[in-house]
């Protein structure tokens, strides 16, 4: 091969910098696509440049880490080994017959007007994750958000949606969250967690294997001591009021199966409900190459290859764990990418330690996993009129009408007859309450356009395949 | 306190758009999303079957519950749009193409 | 869909029926068509008359669903971009008009009338009143709900059963025996495997499409609206790609652009070049879809036999066994009136039209030939 071979890496988040930044040094020309307009992903979002922030670490932990990617990706992208496009959102991927190779298709700029073409000889899918909400009445308001989004305004735009929260769901999301909101100001009238201590301490022993996490964990815990926000574990919010905007939540107790204690619903006055019940990847790319799933990720082997010749997947996509599994698996595909782009096999002994580290921190994930789980039931409780498409406004009755009376079985089939997941987000959003409700398991679905892509764009695609 | 302060922006001069014919100030870099949230209004849209109000929710570009009309252009994600100076931001009532 | 109508009209014949079916409702070729009821695209003859007699009971059908089915007997519009196809394209109008339809010729002046947001500059166009849209799905749901038959989702139809005498008596499934004096195989584009099931050759093969869903709009495409070359691709025996453009509003907002047509088995995989053929098409019809965003497409199988028409009726090689499936792309639009002759010829009523030309064992009179183009 006379030129450097090509590797194209969907996502600037840990993952595909890390990825990026070991393919580069091994010799890869990487082009890094990304759909935000500074590299971190949601992990390391930045603050908007414009806004200058002189301490944008305020809000941030590893801090260092992400200096060292940052730094990395500076070096690379002066010396030509990383072309990083910021600003492109891609709504597919494709094989090209042939040659082997892969055109990335990416809309430029933040209207997501203009199609772009990218080329590359292997691609890395590093797309991480979004959140899991889980639907109850009054979700739909405004001023309810997702946890992370919550997170993404204030990292990234430095902005509060209201001046009193609540942070509810599950799953260690929260706690940063939380404090995140709290440290901006403003007053965080409870951490309201499904999971109960009890629950944690029995995964305690898988749990200490990733030590730093858990104090993580415990710094957080501190820092809402500080801020005086009460954490209600075992609790779930059972319905969110308000008219025109958010005013106040329902909270409740939960006993030891996960359903809510009789008598112990009490009102939360505030403006704001950050909520989430988890994360799930986002795996559109990978599964309109024709990757295998595995459950809702992305399946890889040891290298992090999935298979599909030639496409590898880091992160979130391949499984929700964490900015400390997905850097790991970054650096396994990025070396594996290199070693075969250049047409050998791999020495597994480079990435050792982060194989080691992966290990322990799927552990982890799963150990988190089973502690943090939505109340038991809340798919029942679920009352008919409650919105759970949120783009189509498909209600929870509708839904158990296409179950009940109308004999779908399966979450496709109540879409079709109900148009639950139709609408714009495509049943992002409302896909886990729908496979819930219609009692399946969750299907990640098909979505051959990873985003909405304007028709002048797709007439205008160049013919050929 | 301010959500600015922790970590201690200073940034440029504001600049105006206009939303629902009303002065928005932005500061550089805002999106759509921040500069209303910024202003304390939470909603900007009507859904298409019973006009419900909505605003941010996911704000990640994932859920398009935010869509928003900005300069004649409908289904504009204001979480990842950002403010530009002059903009007409409107509310988008049902597909945002209704009233053409 | 199919299965769906002859539930129906079976159980009104006072029939006793259940429905079995290797997934859900509406889950095969039903579930990923437009609910195309179209006269429009069809040449005079068999076709012609099977969709006639559905138009007819799927506007008695609507009276009865109401709204559950998003019945809209909104009208086809086929325009032609130049004079030549113009003239062909009212030469097939005055063909079908002798044979019944309603068609009218419109002058290029008179288009944006019917369609304002058309492209300028076509030759001109011709009316079809009586074309009309369903949701497949929904449809395929209502009228099973309506028949009252007993439903199997998620059997798998593994043999047909038959006796010493050779008549059929029920089916085998992967989940037990379901015993029936007659069996219809309405599988669709599965129908030859069932067909094989029972010691028969029925040739149907999958034809696919993809179709483009947009994001919600006003009411801006008022018709079905396509090109004069659509009649052509439809009838086209071609393995490649045909991508000539159907363009139609929904009660539900997106506008579906349909509709390419190739034969490459049962690959669901996205094909771009098929995409972006239908968005070129689309756009050239309507130029304001440029800025539309399209927010997904799926690929559906059209079950086509190699003479583009169905098997309906009885199958003489098998007592008991009957067919209603190789509608090709227009099973929605067939089912009724595919669903009333089936009935009929269950009960031993003479049929509303002849059923000579969908002979389920026509195919083995022409010595194994199936008309397969290479």
């Amino acid at each position: 091969m006379t030129e450097r071979p090509r590797l194209a890496v969907v996502g600037a988040g840990p993952a595909g910098l890390a990825a990026a930044l070991t393919a580069a040094a091994r010799g890869v020309r990487v082009l890094l696509v990304d759909a935000a307009d500074q590299a971190g992903g949601q992990f390391y979002r930045q603050p908007a440049a414009g806004l200058g922030a002189r301490r944008p670490h305020a809000p941030h932990h590893r801090w260092r880490t992400w200096e060292r990617l940052r730094t990395g990706l500076e070096r690379h992208r002066a010396a030509g080994r990383i072309t990083h496009l910021t600003d492109h959102h891609v709504w597919c991927v494709a094989g090209e017959s042939g040659s082997g190779g892969f055109t990335v298709y990416a809309l430029r700029g933040p209207g997501q007007e203009e199609g772009v073409t990218v080329r590359a000889d292997a691609v890395l899918l590093a797309t991480g994750g979004y959140e899991r909400v889980l639907p109850f009445p009054g979700w739909t308001l405004p001023g309810v958000v997702t946890a992370g989004g919550a997170q993404a305004m204030l990292k990234g735009q430095l902005v509060l949606p209201g001046r009193t929260a609540v942070v509810a769901g599950t799953g260690p999301l929260l706690l940063p969250v939380a404090t995140g909101l709290a440290a901006a100001g403003a007053q965080v009238a409870a951490l309201v967690e499904s999971a109960g201590p009890a629950a944690l301490s029995r995964r305690l022993p898988a749990l200490a294997a990733q030590p730093g996490t858990l104090a993580e964990g415990a710094g957080y815990a501190a820092r809402l001591l500080r801020h005086g926000v009460r954490v209600l574990p075992r609790h779930t919010v059972l319905a969110a009021h308000g008219t025109e905007r958010l005013e106040a939540v329902t909270v409740a107790a939960l006993d030891r199966t996960g359903r809510p204690r009789p008598g112990t619903a009490r009102r939360v006055r505030c403006d704001t409900l950050a909520v989430g019940h988890g994360l799930l990847p986002h795996t559109d790319l990978a599964e309109t190459l024709g990757c295998a799933l595995s459950g809702t990720a992305v399946r890889v082997d040891a290298e992090q290859r999935t298979d599909v010749p030639g496409v590898w997947a880091a992160g979130e996509a391949t499984g929700v764990g964490g900015a400390t599994l997905a850097l790991a698996e970054g650096r396994i595909a990025g070396q594996s990418a290199a070693a075969r782009l250049y047409g050998t096999a791999p020495d597994p002994r480079r990435w050792a330690a982060a194989d080691r580290t992966r290990a322990r921190a799927r552990a982890f994930a799963a150990a988190l996993d089973s502690v943090y789980a939505p109340p038991a039931g809340w798919a029942e409780r679920l009352p008919d009129e409650t919105v759970v498409c949120r783009c189509e406004e498909v209600t929870a009755g509708r839904v158990c009408e296409a179950v009940g009376t109308l004999g779908a079985g399966d979450a496709r089939t109540v879409k079709l007859l109900t148009r639950a997941g139709m609408g714009w987000c495509q049943g992002r959003m409302c896909g886990p309450a729908v496979a819930g409700l219609t009692g399946c398991p969750l299907d990640p679905g098909r979505r051959p356009f990873a985003r909405p892509v304007p028709l002048g764009v797709l007439a205008g695609l160049p013919d050929t395949e | 306190m301010n959500p600015l302060e922790p970590t201690r922006a200073r940034p440029g001069p504001a600049h105006t758009a206009t939303f629902d014919g009303r002065p928005l100030r932005a500061l550089p870099g805002q999106t759509v999303a921040a500069a209303l949230w910024a202003a304390g209004v939470t909603a900007w849209r009507g859904t298409r079957g019973t006009g419900a109000p909505r605003g941010v929710f996911c704000g990640i570009g994932v859920c398009f519950d935010c869509l928003v009309t900005v300069n004649d252009r409908p289904g504009q994600r204001a979480c990842l749009v950002p403010v530009r100076p002059g903009d007409v931001i409107r509310t988008q009532r049902g597909t945002g193409r209704d009233d053409d | 869909m199919a299965g769906a109508a002859c539930a129906l009209y079976a159980a009104r014949a006072g029939l006793e029926v259940r429905v079995v079916d290797r997934g859900a409702v509406a889950g095969g070729t039903t579930g990923a068509g437009e609910g195309n009821l179209l006269v429009s695209d069809k040449e005079p003859g068999p076709e012609l008359r099977l969709a006639l007699l559905s138009a007819r009971l799927w506007a008695g059908l609507a009276q009865e669903l109401g709204a559950a089915v998003e019945y809209e007997p909104k009208g086809g519009l086929v325009v032609a971009s130049a004079p030549g196809a113009l003239a062909a394209l009212r030469d097939l109008a005055a063909r079908q008009r002798s044979a019944g339809v309603t068609a009218v010729p419109v002058a290029a002046d008179r288009l944006p009338d019917l369609e304002p947001y058309l492209a300028p500059g076509m030759a001109g166009g011709v009316h079809y009143p009586q074309d009309a849209q369903v949701m497949p799905a929904l449809a395929a749901a209502h009228l099973l709900r309506a028949s009252g038959a007993r439903l199997h989702p998620g059997h798998t139809v593994t043999g047909v059963l038959r006796g010493a005498d050779g008549m059929v008596y029920g089916v085998r499934t992967d989940r037990g025996d379901i015993h029936a004096p007659a069996v219809v195989n309405a599988a669709g584009v599965r129908g030859g495997e069932l067909a094989a099931l029972a010691g028969i050759r029925l040739p149907v093969l999958p034809r696919r499409g993809f179709v483009l869903v947009t994001e919600p709009l006003p009411r801006r495409v008022r018709h079905k609206v396509y090109a004069a070359d659509y009649v052509a691709d439809v009838a086209s025996d071609s393995a490649g790609l045909r991508a000539s453009p159907v363009v139609e509003g929904t009660a539900a907002g997106p506008v579906l652009i349909g509709a390419t047509r190739e034969r490459v088995g049962f690959d669901r995989s996205l094909s771009l070049r098929a995409v972006r053929a239908l968005a070129a098409g689309a756009v050239g019809l309507f130029p304001f879809l440029r800025q539309v965003r399209a927010l997904r497409t799926y690929a559906g199988f059209r079950p086509y036999l190699p003479d583009h028409l169905p098997a309906i009726g009885p199958d003489p090689r098998v007592p008991g066994l009957f067919h209603a499936c190789g509608h090709e792309g227009a099973g929605i639009g067939l089912a009724p009136a595919t669903g009333l002759l089936i009935a009929r010829a269950l009960t031993g009523k003479a049929p509303e039209l002849d059923l000579t030309p969908f002979r389920p064992e026509r195919f083995d009179t022409q010595g194994g030939n199936d008309g397969e183009s290479p």
